[in-house]
This record gives C-alpha cells, structure tokens and sequence, in this order.
C-alpha cells in the first residue's frame, strides 16, 4: 500500500516537473539563441532600430515597427473589449438575475472557445469588407479589422475575471451604499467597480497579455509588411506574425535570419510574462483586503 | 523556394482546395525487393515539379524511391557533376563552368525542359489606371533605393493619379522573388524591403484583390486560378524584337517567349548513366504527360508539340547543351532550342 502511495506521489510530482521542465526549456532556447543573435546584431540596433528587414539583401533589424504593429492590434482590440467586457460584467454581476446569468455566462464564454483561425479568417473575409464598404481606401490587410476581431475575441476574458472580481466584493459594501440612499447604478459604478479595481486590473492586464501574444488572427488579417506606423488601415505585421511568417517560409536553420525568430519571441516573452506577473501581483492584493 | 508547395499545405488550406498534399514522403517499399532509388538534386524553384512528379510517380511504382534535394541550381550541378545525383533540377541552363566540370568527370547529360516560370504584374480589378508598365518602371519601383521614397503611383508614372501605392510580392525566400528582382532591378535578391512579402500566394492574391491600390507579382499559373478578381499588367520591355510594346502575360505569350523577361523555362538536366535504369526512363518520361500536375504547383505547361520533342530528345538520348556559350538566351524559344541540329 505504501509502495503505491509512493509510486502515485512521484507520478504526480512528475506530471509537475514536466511543465516546469518545459518551461525552463523554452526559456533556456529563448535565451541561448538570442544571445547569439545579439552577439552579431547590437541590441541598440534591435530595440532602437526603425527598419525590419531581416529577410532581405540588405538586412535592417530594427524591431520597433514589429512592436508597433502589435502595439496598433492589441490597443484596437483593448479598445473593443475593455469597455464592452466591463460593462457586461457590470451587468451580469449587479443587474442580472441569478437564471439569466447563468445562461448568458457560459454562451459568452463560448467566444473564447471559438478557434482563432476561424476569427482570423472571420476578420479577413468578413469584417474588413464591411469595413471597406464605409472607408474605401481601407487596404485588404489592415490593423484595424483583426484589432477589432480580437477585442470580440478577448472580451470574455474581461467579463468573466472582472465579473468575478465584482461577485468578490462583499455585499455589505453594497447594503451599505443602498442605504444611503445610492441608485442601483451609483451602487455598481462608484461602489462595486472601485472596489473591485484591482481584480478589474488585474483581468485588463491579462487580457492586454493576451492580445499581445495573440497569433493566427493577425498573422492571417493584418498583414505581412513590417511597418512603423499608427495608421489602422494600412498592412502592418506583429512580432508573432513575423514569427509565423519565418517558421512558415525555408529560411535554413542556425542563421542570423532564423534567430530573429527567437530575439522576437524573446521580447515577447518578456513582455508577456511581465504583464502577467503584474496581473497576478493585482489578484494578490485585492485577495488580501476582503479576506 | 518551397512557397508554391507548401501553400498548398500551409496555413492556407483553408482558402484553398485540399490539392496535393499527403500521402507523398516515402514510399511503402514491398516486402522482398529493396526499393530502387532515383535521387534528384537542384533549383527550388523546379523542385515542386518534381516532386509533385515524384509523388504521383511513387504512387504508380511503389518500389521505386525518389528523392528531391534543395541546393538551389549551383548546387544540384556540384553534385550532379560528382555523379551523386541521377537528375539535377535547374531554372537556368547549365553554366560553362559546370559544362566543364561534367567534362572532366566524364558525366554527360540529356538536357530536357519541363515547364515556364511566369510571373505577371497584377493590380486590383478596380484599378483603371495601370493598362501596361515597363521594365524601367518596375525597377523604379522595387529598386532598393525606392525603399520610404517611391510610395505613391504618380511617382512611378506622372500620369498615375496622386495616391498611396501598396506593393505585394513573393517571400525573399522564394524562387520566384530571386528571378524576378534579377528581371527587373537586375540583381538577384536586391529589392526594397518596404513591401508585404509573403511565401503564401494566397495572400498575396488576397492582399491584391482586396486593395485597390496595390501591386504585386505572382507566379502566372496562380494568377490564372484567381483570374476574376486579379487585374493582369502588361509589361514592356523596351526591345521590339520580343514582341513590341506591352505584352499581357498568359500561358501563350510565355510559350512563346514574347513575355519577357518575365518568363523563363526549366530544365531538367538527366545523367546518361542513369538513363540506361527503366526506372529513371519511366520516371523522366512521367515528365513529359504531367501537364496538368505543372500548372497545379504553379507553373506554365509546354505546348504538346514540346513535350513530344522532348520525350523524342530523350529516346534518342541526345546529351550536351543547346546553351553552348552558356547563361540563359533571351528570346530564344524552346522549339528553336528543342529543334536545333534536326
């Protein structure tokens, strides 16, 4: 009997150490790679630099206007389902009966079930033709219809998080208010909204994280030409399309070329995991005051 | 280099058709023979025809195994010349120094063509301005210098209205990007970097027919499949004896070597030695009827007539080149190559 609790525990503790073995993988190829990539590129030239055309005869390896681009995408798509997302919550969280709640949850958490290839060609063959029915100079692949289709995409993500943050404030709060003589709305906008600021944060940060990691939307929707520039409509790429586009193309193995690819998602990583670390910092906090 | 093919199994599927793809990779050997091998080496850019050929023709003889390399046409003639490869892939015809290098090892070739490389200058269907350019003008507009400056059409032609030009053309990894920056700019691979460049040309066709202010080039064949929603430019290249003035590219005019120098014909170049094998005889003859498989990967068939010239090219096993001083000819056609010395 001992054997087998011990064999079950070892096996657990396996299954563990398999994702924080790979983890540490991924991590340690990130950063092998990139350091040989930045031993022949300086890194001033790679943050600093405005031009991104690794792939070419005279190759330039300025990563901003990868970062713009998907700065341009993720700030569409927060746009999108920052408001919409916290509004539901409000909704679904103050003013939604225990029934309707239930029902509306789960369809809307069906968005984020939804495979991005299927939102990613949603965007291209779908929404950026109605877009080019109201701007005609709209280019084919453009920033603004995949920023859009993300934000859809990413909303449950907000609702959901800042839905719970808001069910987590205690209903004293809320009496509270009430008795003061507060409208339902001023209880749920100046009370419970503030209140549960940090979760809210903490769901906008994550969702931030998200759209900045996002891949087959953009890689599909938003173009493939590295462009510095806050204009929505023309062709822009993200550092996870270009990534897509390398890996896609032949460009042989232990080249310069081919460790952009790490560089890039090594500033992505970091990008990512600082977010996220922050949005877990947030969680922590606002755990701590109504515990 | 691999684009024509893996658009067909890349992240596109889903726009296009399940085609190829599949099934190919090695072949199932039977149980007692060991499979005989034919081992290809060479250009990318013919390396989808042959191994589409190669795929349908291990299906028909499952004990044969055919391998395709990727060395890029220098390469696959390196190797070729050392008698390691039994076909050598090429998108040019063989160069003097490699002409002597099979010299001296005493490899001698059959020399057959198997298809054209197209590439057409398309426009949105709602673009009514663009009805021909010149070479000049493309090399304006791709040169390396146009990068951040040539960026609105009526700086590529002064009768082109004032607005924002969108270029879109084949990856830097491609074939078909190398030939046509040698084309136009006249360097291979020296082209602006300011341009959406993709290895899917289903991107480039969506891109295309979804601006309309954007420019591209793509592999003739594709256009042809997405005819209704691409504009064909006719180009001009400046010289009469080619066919004077602009000339639209289509399978006719790349045939006949008037669509220049956008067009250019693929070779295969077969060893002697490895001709005497059946198997060899069958699988380069499976060449010559796979019409239908050329234009499915993105390529120009040859007309009947030079298919037939060719297979007869074969029969008779007429080595050496028809390019004697070497490099490719312009204006020259293959019925003239393929019917010189008859």
């Amino acid at each position: 009997m001992k054997r087998v609790e011990f064999l079950i525990e070892w096996g657990l503790f396996g299954c563990a150490l398999l994702s924080i073995g790979t983890t540490i993988g991924i991590i340690l190829v990130l950063t092998i790679e990139t350091v040989s990539f930045l031993r022949q590129v300086p890194i001033a030239d790679f943050l600093f630099g405005t031009e991104w055309t690794p792939l070419f005869a005279t190759p330039r390896f300025g990563v901003l206007p990868l970062v713009a681009g998907t700065m341009l995408v993720s700030a569409i798509a927060m746009l999108v389902a920052l408001p919409m997302g916290l509004l539901s919550a409000v909704y679904l969280s103050e003013y939604a009966d225990e029934r309707l709640r239930r029902a509306v949850k789960p369809v809307l958490e069906i968005l984020a079930g939804v495979p991005t290839v299927v939102y990613g060609y949603f965007a291209l063959l779908f929404v950026t033709p109605l877009l080019q029915a109201v701007a005609p100079t709209l280019a084919g692949f453009n920033a603004l219809s995949p920023g859009l289709v993300m934000g859809i995409m990413i909303l449950p993500l907000v609702s959901s998080l800042s839905e719970d943050a808001m069910r987590g404030v205690p209903r004293g709060l809320r009496e509270g208010s009430y008795a003061l003589g507060a409208t339902k709305m001023q209880t749920s906008l100046r009370v419970v909204v503030p209140a549960a600021f940090s979760g809210i944060t903490a769901a906008f940060i994550l969702a931030v994280s998200r759209a900045i990691g996002e891949t087959m939307i953009v890689a599909i929707a938003a173009g493939q030409q590295p462009r510095l520039t806050a204009d929505p409509r023309v062709p822009v790429e993200t550092m996870t399309a270009y990534i897509v586009q390398v890996s896609l193309g032949d460009t042989p193995q232990g080249t310069l070329e081919y460790r952009t690819i790490f560089a890039v998602g090594m500033l992505l990583f970091i990008g990512t995991f600082g977010l996220n670390l922050v949005s877990t910092w947030l969680r922590e906090r606002y755990r701590e005051e109504y515990a | 280099m691999l684009n024509r093919y893996l658009r067909m199994c890349g992240l596109a599927l889903t726009i296009v058709p399940f085609t190829a793809c599949g099934g190919g990779g090695s072949a199932p050997s039977e149980a007692d023979a060991t499979p005989a091998l034919i081992q290809l080496d060479g250009s990318s850019t013919v390396f989808p025809i042959s191994e589409a050929v190669a795929e349908e023709f291990q299906k028909a003889n499952p004990n044969v195994r055919v391998t395709v390399g990727i060395s890029g046409t220098g390469g696959g003639f390196q190797k070729f010349c050392r008698a390691e490869t039994d076909i050598s892939d090429a998108s040019r015809p063989i160069r003097p120094a490699e002409i002597e290098a099979c010299q001296k090892a005493g490899i001698e070739y059959i020399e057959l063509p198997v298809a054209y490389d197209g590439l057409a200058i398309v426009v949105n269907p709602k673009n009514t301005w663009a009805d021909h350019i010149t070479v000049a003008e493309l090399k304006t507009l791709w040169t390396p210098e146009a990068q951040g400056k040539i960026l609105r059409w009526n700086q590529v032609r002064a009768s082109w209205p004032n607005r924002d030009i969108r270029l879109f053309g084949a990856g830097v990894d491609s074939g078909t990007y190398d030939y046509f920056t040698e084309a136009t700019v006249g360097k291979e691979g020296a082209s602006r970097g300011d341009f959406t460049s993709s290895e899917d040309d289903n991107v480039l066709v969506q891109g295309v027919s979804s601006d309309e202010l954007a420019l591209g080039f793509l592999p003739l064949a594709y256009v042809e499949q997405n005819r209704s929603k691409l504009k064909l430019v006719p180009v001009d290249d400046g010289k009469a004896d080619n066919g004077e003035g602009p000339v639209t590219s289509t399978a006719e005019t790349v045939r006949n070597g008037t669509y220049q120098p956008l067009s250019r014909p693929l070779f295969i170049y077969v060893a002697r030695k490895a001709a005497e094998r059946p198997e060899v005889q069958r699988f380069v003859e499976s060449y010559f009827s796979s019409a239908a498989l050329m234009r499915e990967v993105g390529y120009v068939e040859l007309t009947p007539q030079l298919y037939d010239l060719a297979a007869q090219h074969f029969a008779e096993r007429r080595v050496g080149t028809a390019f004697g001083a070497g490099g490719s000819q312009v204006g020259m056609t293959l019925e003239k190559l393929l019917t010189r010395e008859q």
